[in-house]
């Protein structure tokens, strides 16, 4: 599914990422643990295509792609999708409209009909439901005066409703209730599939406790210093990340 | 051009005028006034303050003719007519400066509520006695163009709605002009003339179009005088040719608990100037006066606006939107005078403009003279590109950028579209917007809330 090599990476002429190796296969829930300024959001920005980043050396494969060839959108319709850490309120723009849009350029892209407005909203009904998103939440503006819980839901709702190949949720569980967590655990457990690969990029073991990973990596000053089972991630939250050899200062968020 | 040759040049167009138009004594002296002052200072040039960013010399340059030809075919006019004219709206049609009464539609006014072409209401003395009173009593012929549409306008429109009347459809006005003749560039003075009684309501819609290739000027002076507690909502759209010139100059005047709104969409146009000027006559006015306005290649949009505070209690708001492409230039003036007496005002003033290319240009300036020492005088002024993280984020759920953009800067504007209370103005306006829009994929659900 997804291969990184010796991934290199910079932001305004500082490297973040310097030599990041990642494999996720099919199937699987990888999580991404580190420290503040470790470069967690720089790789989940990166893997998204955001162009603020540069990237000087390493490959990142999908699916046989050069995912680093492609434009965000193309990624988008690829099957890759970044739930962001702080969703973007775009005023004037409606959630259902945005969602309508992104579904049916995704489903031109698998040549796929495009869906109008009655089926689209019964597309979505069932995984509404799920997430607890509300009509009133889909005629808002897209996360504009949205709680951060109704944020960080509605990014799960998208990539419920998007059916990705490979989800990347960027500290989702950041701002979140133990109810909100559940609520969007539910959703991304309801989404684990043979077919589908997850990488949880978090600061805390507790999302863990709700999505159990198959894997875990540690990240910090831009490598990926140590990686293990789901067991790791228990071990990081009773010992902190100190004990663990090349944890090195922060290089940046 | 020199001021000198102004008046020289439309001299001849002036005894023309005086010829054609009858009317009462008043006002064809109010005429020969402004002509007077109008070659005594001609086209405005940069170096008169009030045109400081607005080069006019191109109108200048120019001396425009009077269209010889009032009438167009079904097929020129048709696509306007039919996208402009809802069936619910009392309608009237100017072709080229003259009333064409065949296109026009006025029907089941209420009674007393007059709704006619300028000249044929000067006819009748009932209405000629009130014409005389208000035309010109809020228009200032000491600005340049004021002037010149006072002395040369042979026809307009005159609405009158008595006291307590509530005009339930909307009064549309289209203004269209054709290619007159050849390569001649010609110039329109419709005058609009609105007396809205005491208690009474109306809603007002301004259309420009033009459909020609070859120069023209639209100069327009709107009258509003609304008196105690009158409510009039006030629509303007234009979208000239390319080619054509606007020139728009609204003055309003508002009576005691008077509530006042207008909208300015500017479309389409070469330069384009949309002048307001709103005088808060008595206690407790409400005065809006928001605009949206979208320019690319080397077009030129100017939204000057004043409103003076006059007396206690009153409040103004006041939101412009611009998108400015390529080189287009965009001027924004927003005066707020609050006299010595005005206590208690409040106003709220707001530019905001998206600058899509590194070469489109705004001025945007404020101008404050606060006499009164217990008031609310708020100004803010953005200019900016689209938002970097807000396209990144539509592109990372699968939007193409173009698309991506096209829903930005829709988005940017239907904030004011949203704003129009009209429901067919606004779908017709979303719809204009959108085919403007590169690739916007269409069927874009709005929030009406």
């Amino acid at each position: 599914m997804l291969e990184v090599r010796n991934l290199h990476a910079t932001v305004a002429g500082t490297e973040i990422l310097k030599g990041i190796n990642l494999s996720v296969k099919p199937g699987q829930v990888h999580a991404i643990m580190g420290p503040n300024g470790s470069g967690k959001s720089t790789l989940a920005a990166v893997l998204a295509g955001r162009d603020e980043y540069e990237v000087t050396e390493g490959t990142v494969s999908f699916n046989g792609q050069d995912l680093l060839d492609l434009e965000p959108e193309e990624r988008a319709r690829e099957g890759v999708f970044l739930a962001f850490q702080y969703p973007v309120e775009i005023p004037g723009v409606n959630n259902a409209y945005l969602l309508k849009a992104a579904l049916n350029e995704i489903r031109k892209h698998r040549g796929e009909s495009e869906l109008d407005a009655m089926d689209f909203m019964a597309f979505v009904k069932e995984r509404m439901n799920v997430l607890q998103i509300d009509q009133e939440l889909m005629k808002r503006p897209v996360n504009e005066g949205f709680s951060g819980g109704e944020k960080k839901r509605n990014e799960i709702f998208q990539m419920a409703v998007l059916e990705p190949k490979l989800a990347i949720m960027d500290e989702t569980d950041s701002g979140l209730d133990i109810d909100a967590m559940k609520i969007v655990s539910n959703g991304v457990n309801a989404m684990r599939s043979p077919q589908r690969s997850i990488v949880v990029v978090t600061h805390y073991q507790r999302l863990l406790n709700y999505i159990v990973p198959d894997f875990v990596h540690v990240l910090s000053g831009g490598r990926i210093v140590k990686s293990g089972g789901k067991e790791l991630a228990l071990e990081l939250e009773a010992k902190g990340y100190g004990w663990i050899d090349g944890v090195a200062e922060p290089v940046g968020a | 051009m020199t001021q000198v040759s102004s008046s020289t040049a439309y001299a001849d167009v002036f005894d023309e005028v005086q010829r054609d138009f009858s009317g009462p004594g008043r006002i064809a002296e109010l005429q020969r006034r402004a002509f007077e002052q109008f070659s005594l200072v001609g086209i405005p040039t940069t170096k008169v303050e009030e045109w400081r960013f607005t080069n006019v010399s191109p109108i200048a340059q120019t001396t425009f003719q009077r269209p010889m030809r009032t009438s167009a075919s079904t097929s020129e006019i048709q696509p306007f007519v039919t996208n402009d004219v809802d069936e619910v709206a009392h309608t009237l049609v100017f072709i080229n400066g003259a009333y064409a009464e065949s296109l026009s539609s006025i029907a089941g006014l209420e009674d007393g509520v007059v709704v006619s072409s300028l000249a044929a209401a000067l006819t009748s003395s009932t209405d000629a006695e009130v014409i005389e009173t208000h035309f010109g009593s809020a228009a200032d012929i000491s600005a340049a163009f004021t002037a010149f549409n006072t002395a040369l306008s042979t026809d307009g429109v005159f609405i009158r709605v008595p006291k307590n009347v509530v005009v339930a459809a909307a009064v549309r006005l289209l203004f269209i002009t054709t290619s007159a003749h050849g390569d001649v560039a010609t110039m329109t003075h419709p005058r609009v003339l609105v007396v809205a009684g005491e208690n009474s309501q109306l809603r007002l819609v301004e259309s420009y179009v033009g459909t020609g290739s070859t120069g023209y000027l639209t100069n327009t002076v709107v009258e509003v005088i609304s008196e105690a507690n009158a409510v009039v909502d006030h629509y303007k759209v234009v979208r000239e040719s390319s080619t054509g010139n606007h020139i728009g100059s609204m003055y309003v005047r508002l009576g005691r608990a008077a509530n006042f709104s207008s909208h300015a969409i500017t479309l389409d146009g070469g330069i384009v100037r949309n002048d307001v000027h709103a005088l808060l006559d008595g206690e407790g006015v409400t005065c809006t006066l928001n605009g949206l306005y979208i320019a690319n290649g080397k077009r030129l949009v100017d939204n000057h606006t004043t409103i003076h505070h006059a007396q206690p209690h009153c409040r103004s708001y006041e939101l412009y939107k611009g998108i400015l492409d390529d080189e287009a230039h965009a001027v924004f003036n927003g005066k707020i005078i609050v006299a010595i007496d005005a206590q208690k005002t409040d106003a709220k003033q707001t530019n905001k403009a998206l600058l899509l290319s590194e070469d489109a240009l705004i001025n945007t300036k404020p101008e404050l003279e606060i006499f009164a020492d217990d008031v609310k005088c708020t100004h803010g002024a953005t200019v900016g590109q689209l938002d970097a993280d807000a396209l990144f984020y539509l592109r990372a759920r699968g939007l193409g950028l173009e698309q991506a953009r096209s829903v930005l800067v829709h988005a940017f504007a239907s904030d004011l579209l949203n704003r129009i209370g009209i429901e067919s103005v606004r779908n017709q306006l979303n719809e204009l917007l959108l085919a403007q829009l590169p690739n916007s994929g269409g069927g874009v659900v709005y929030d009406h809330g």
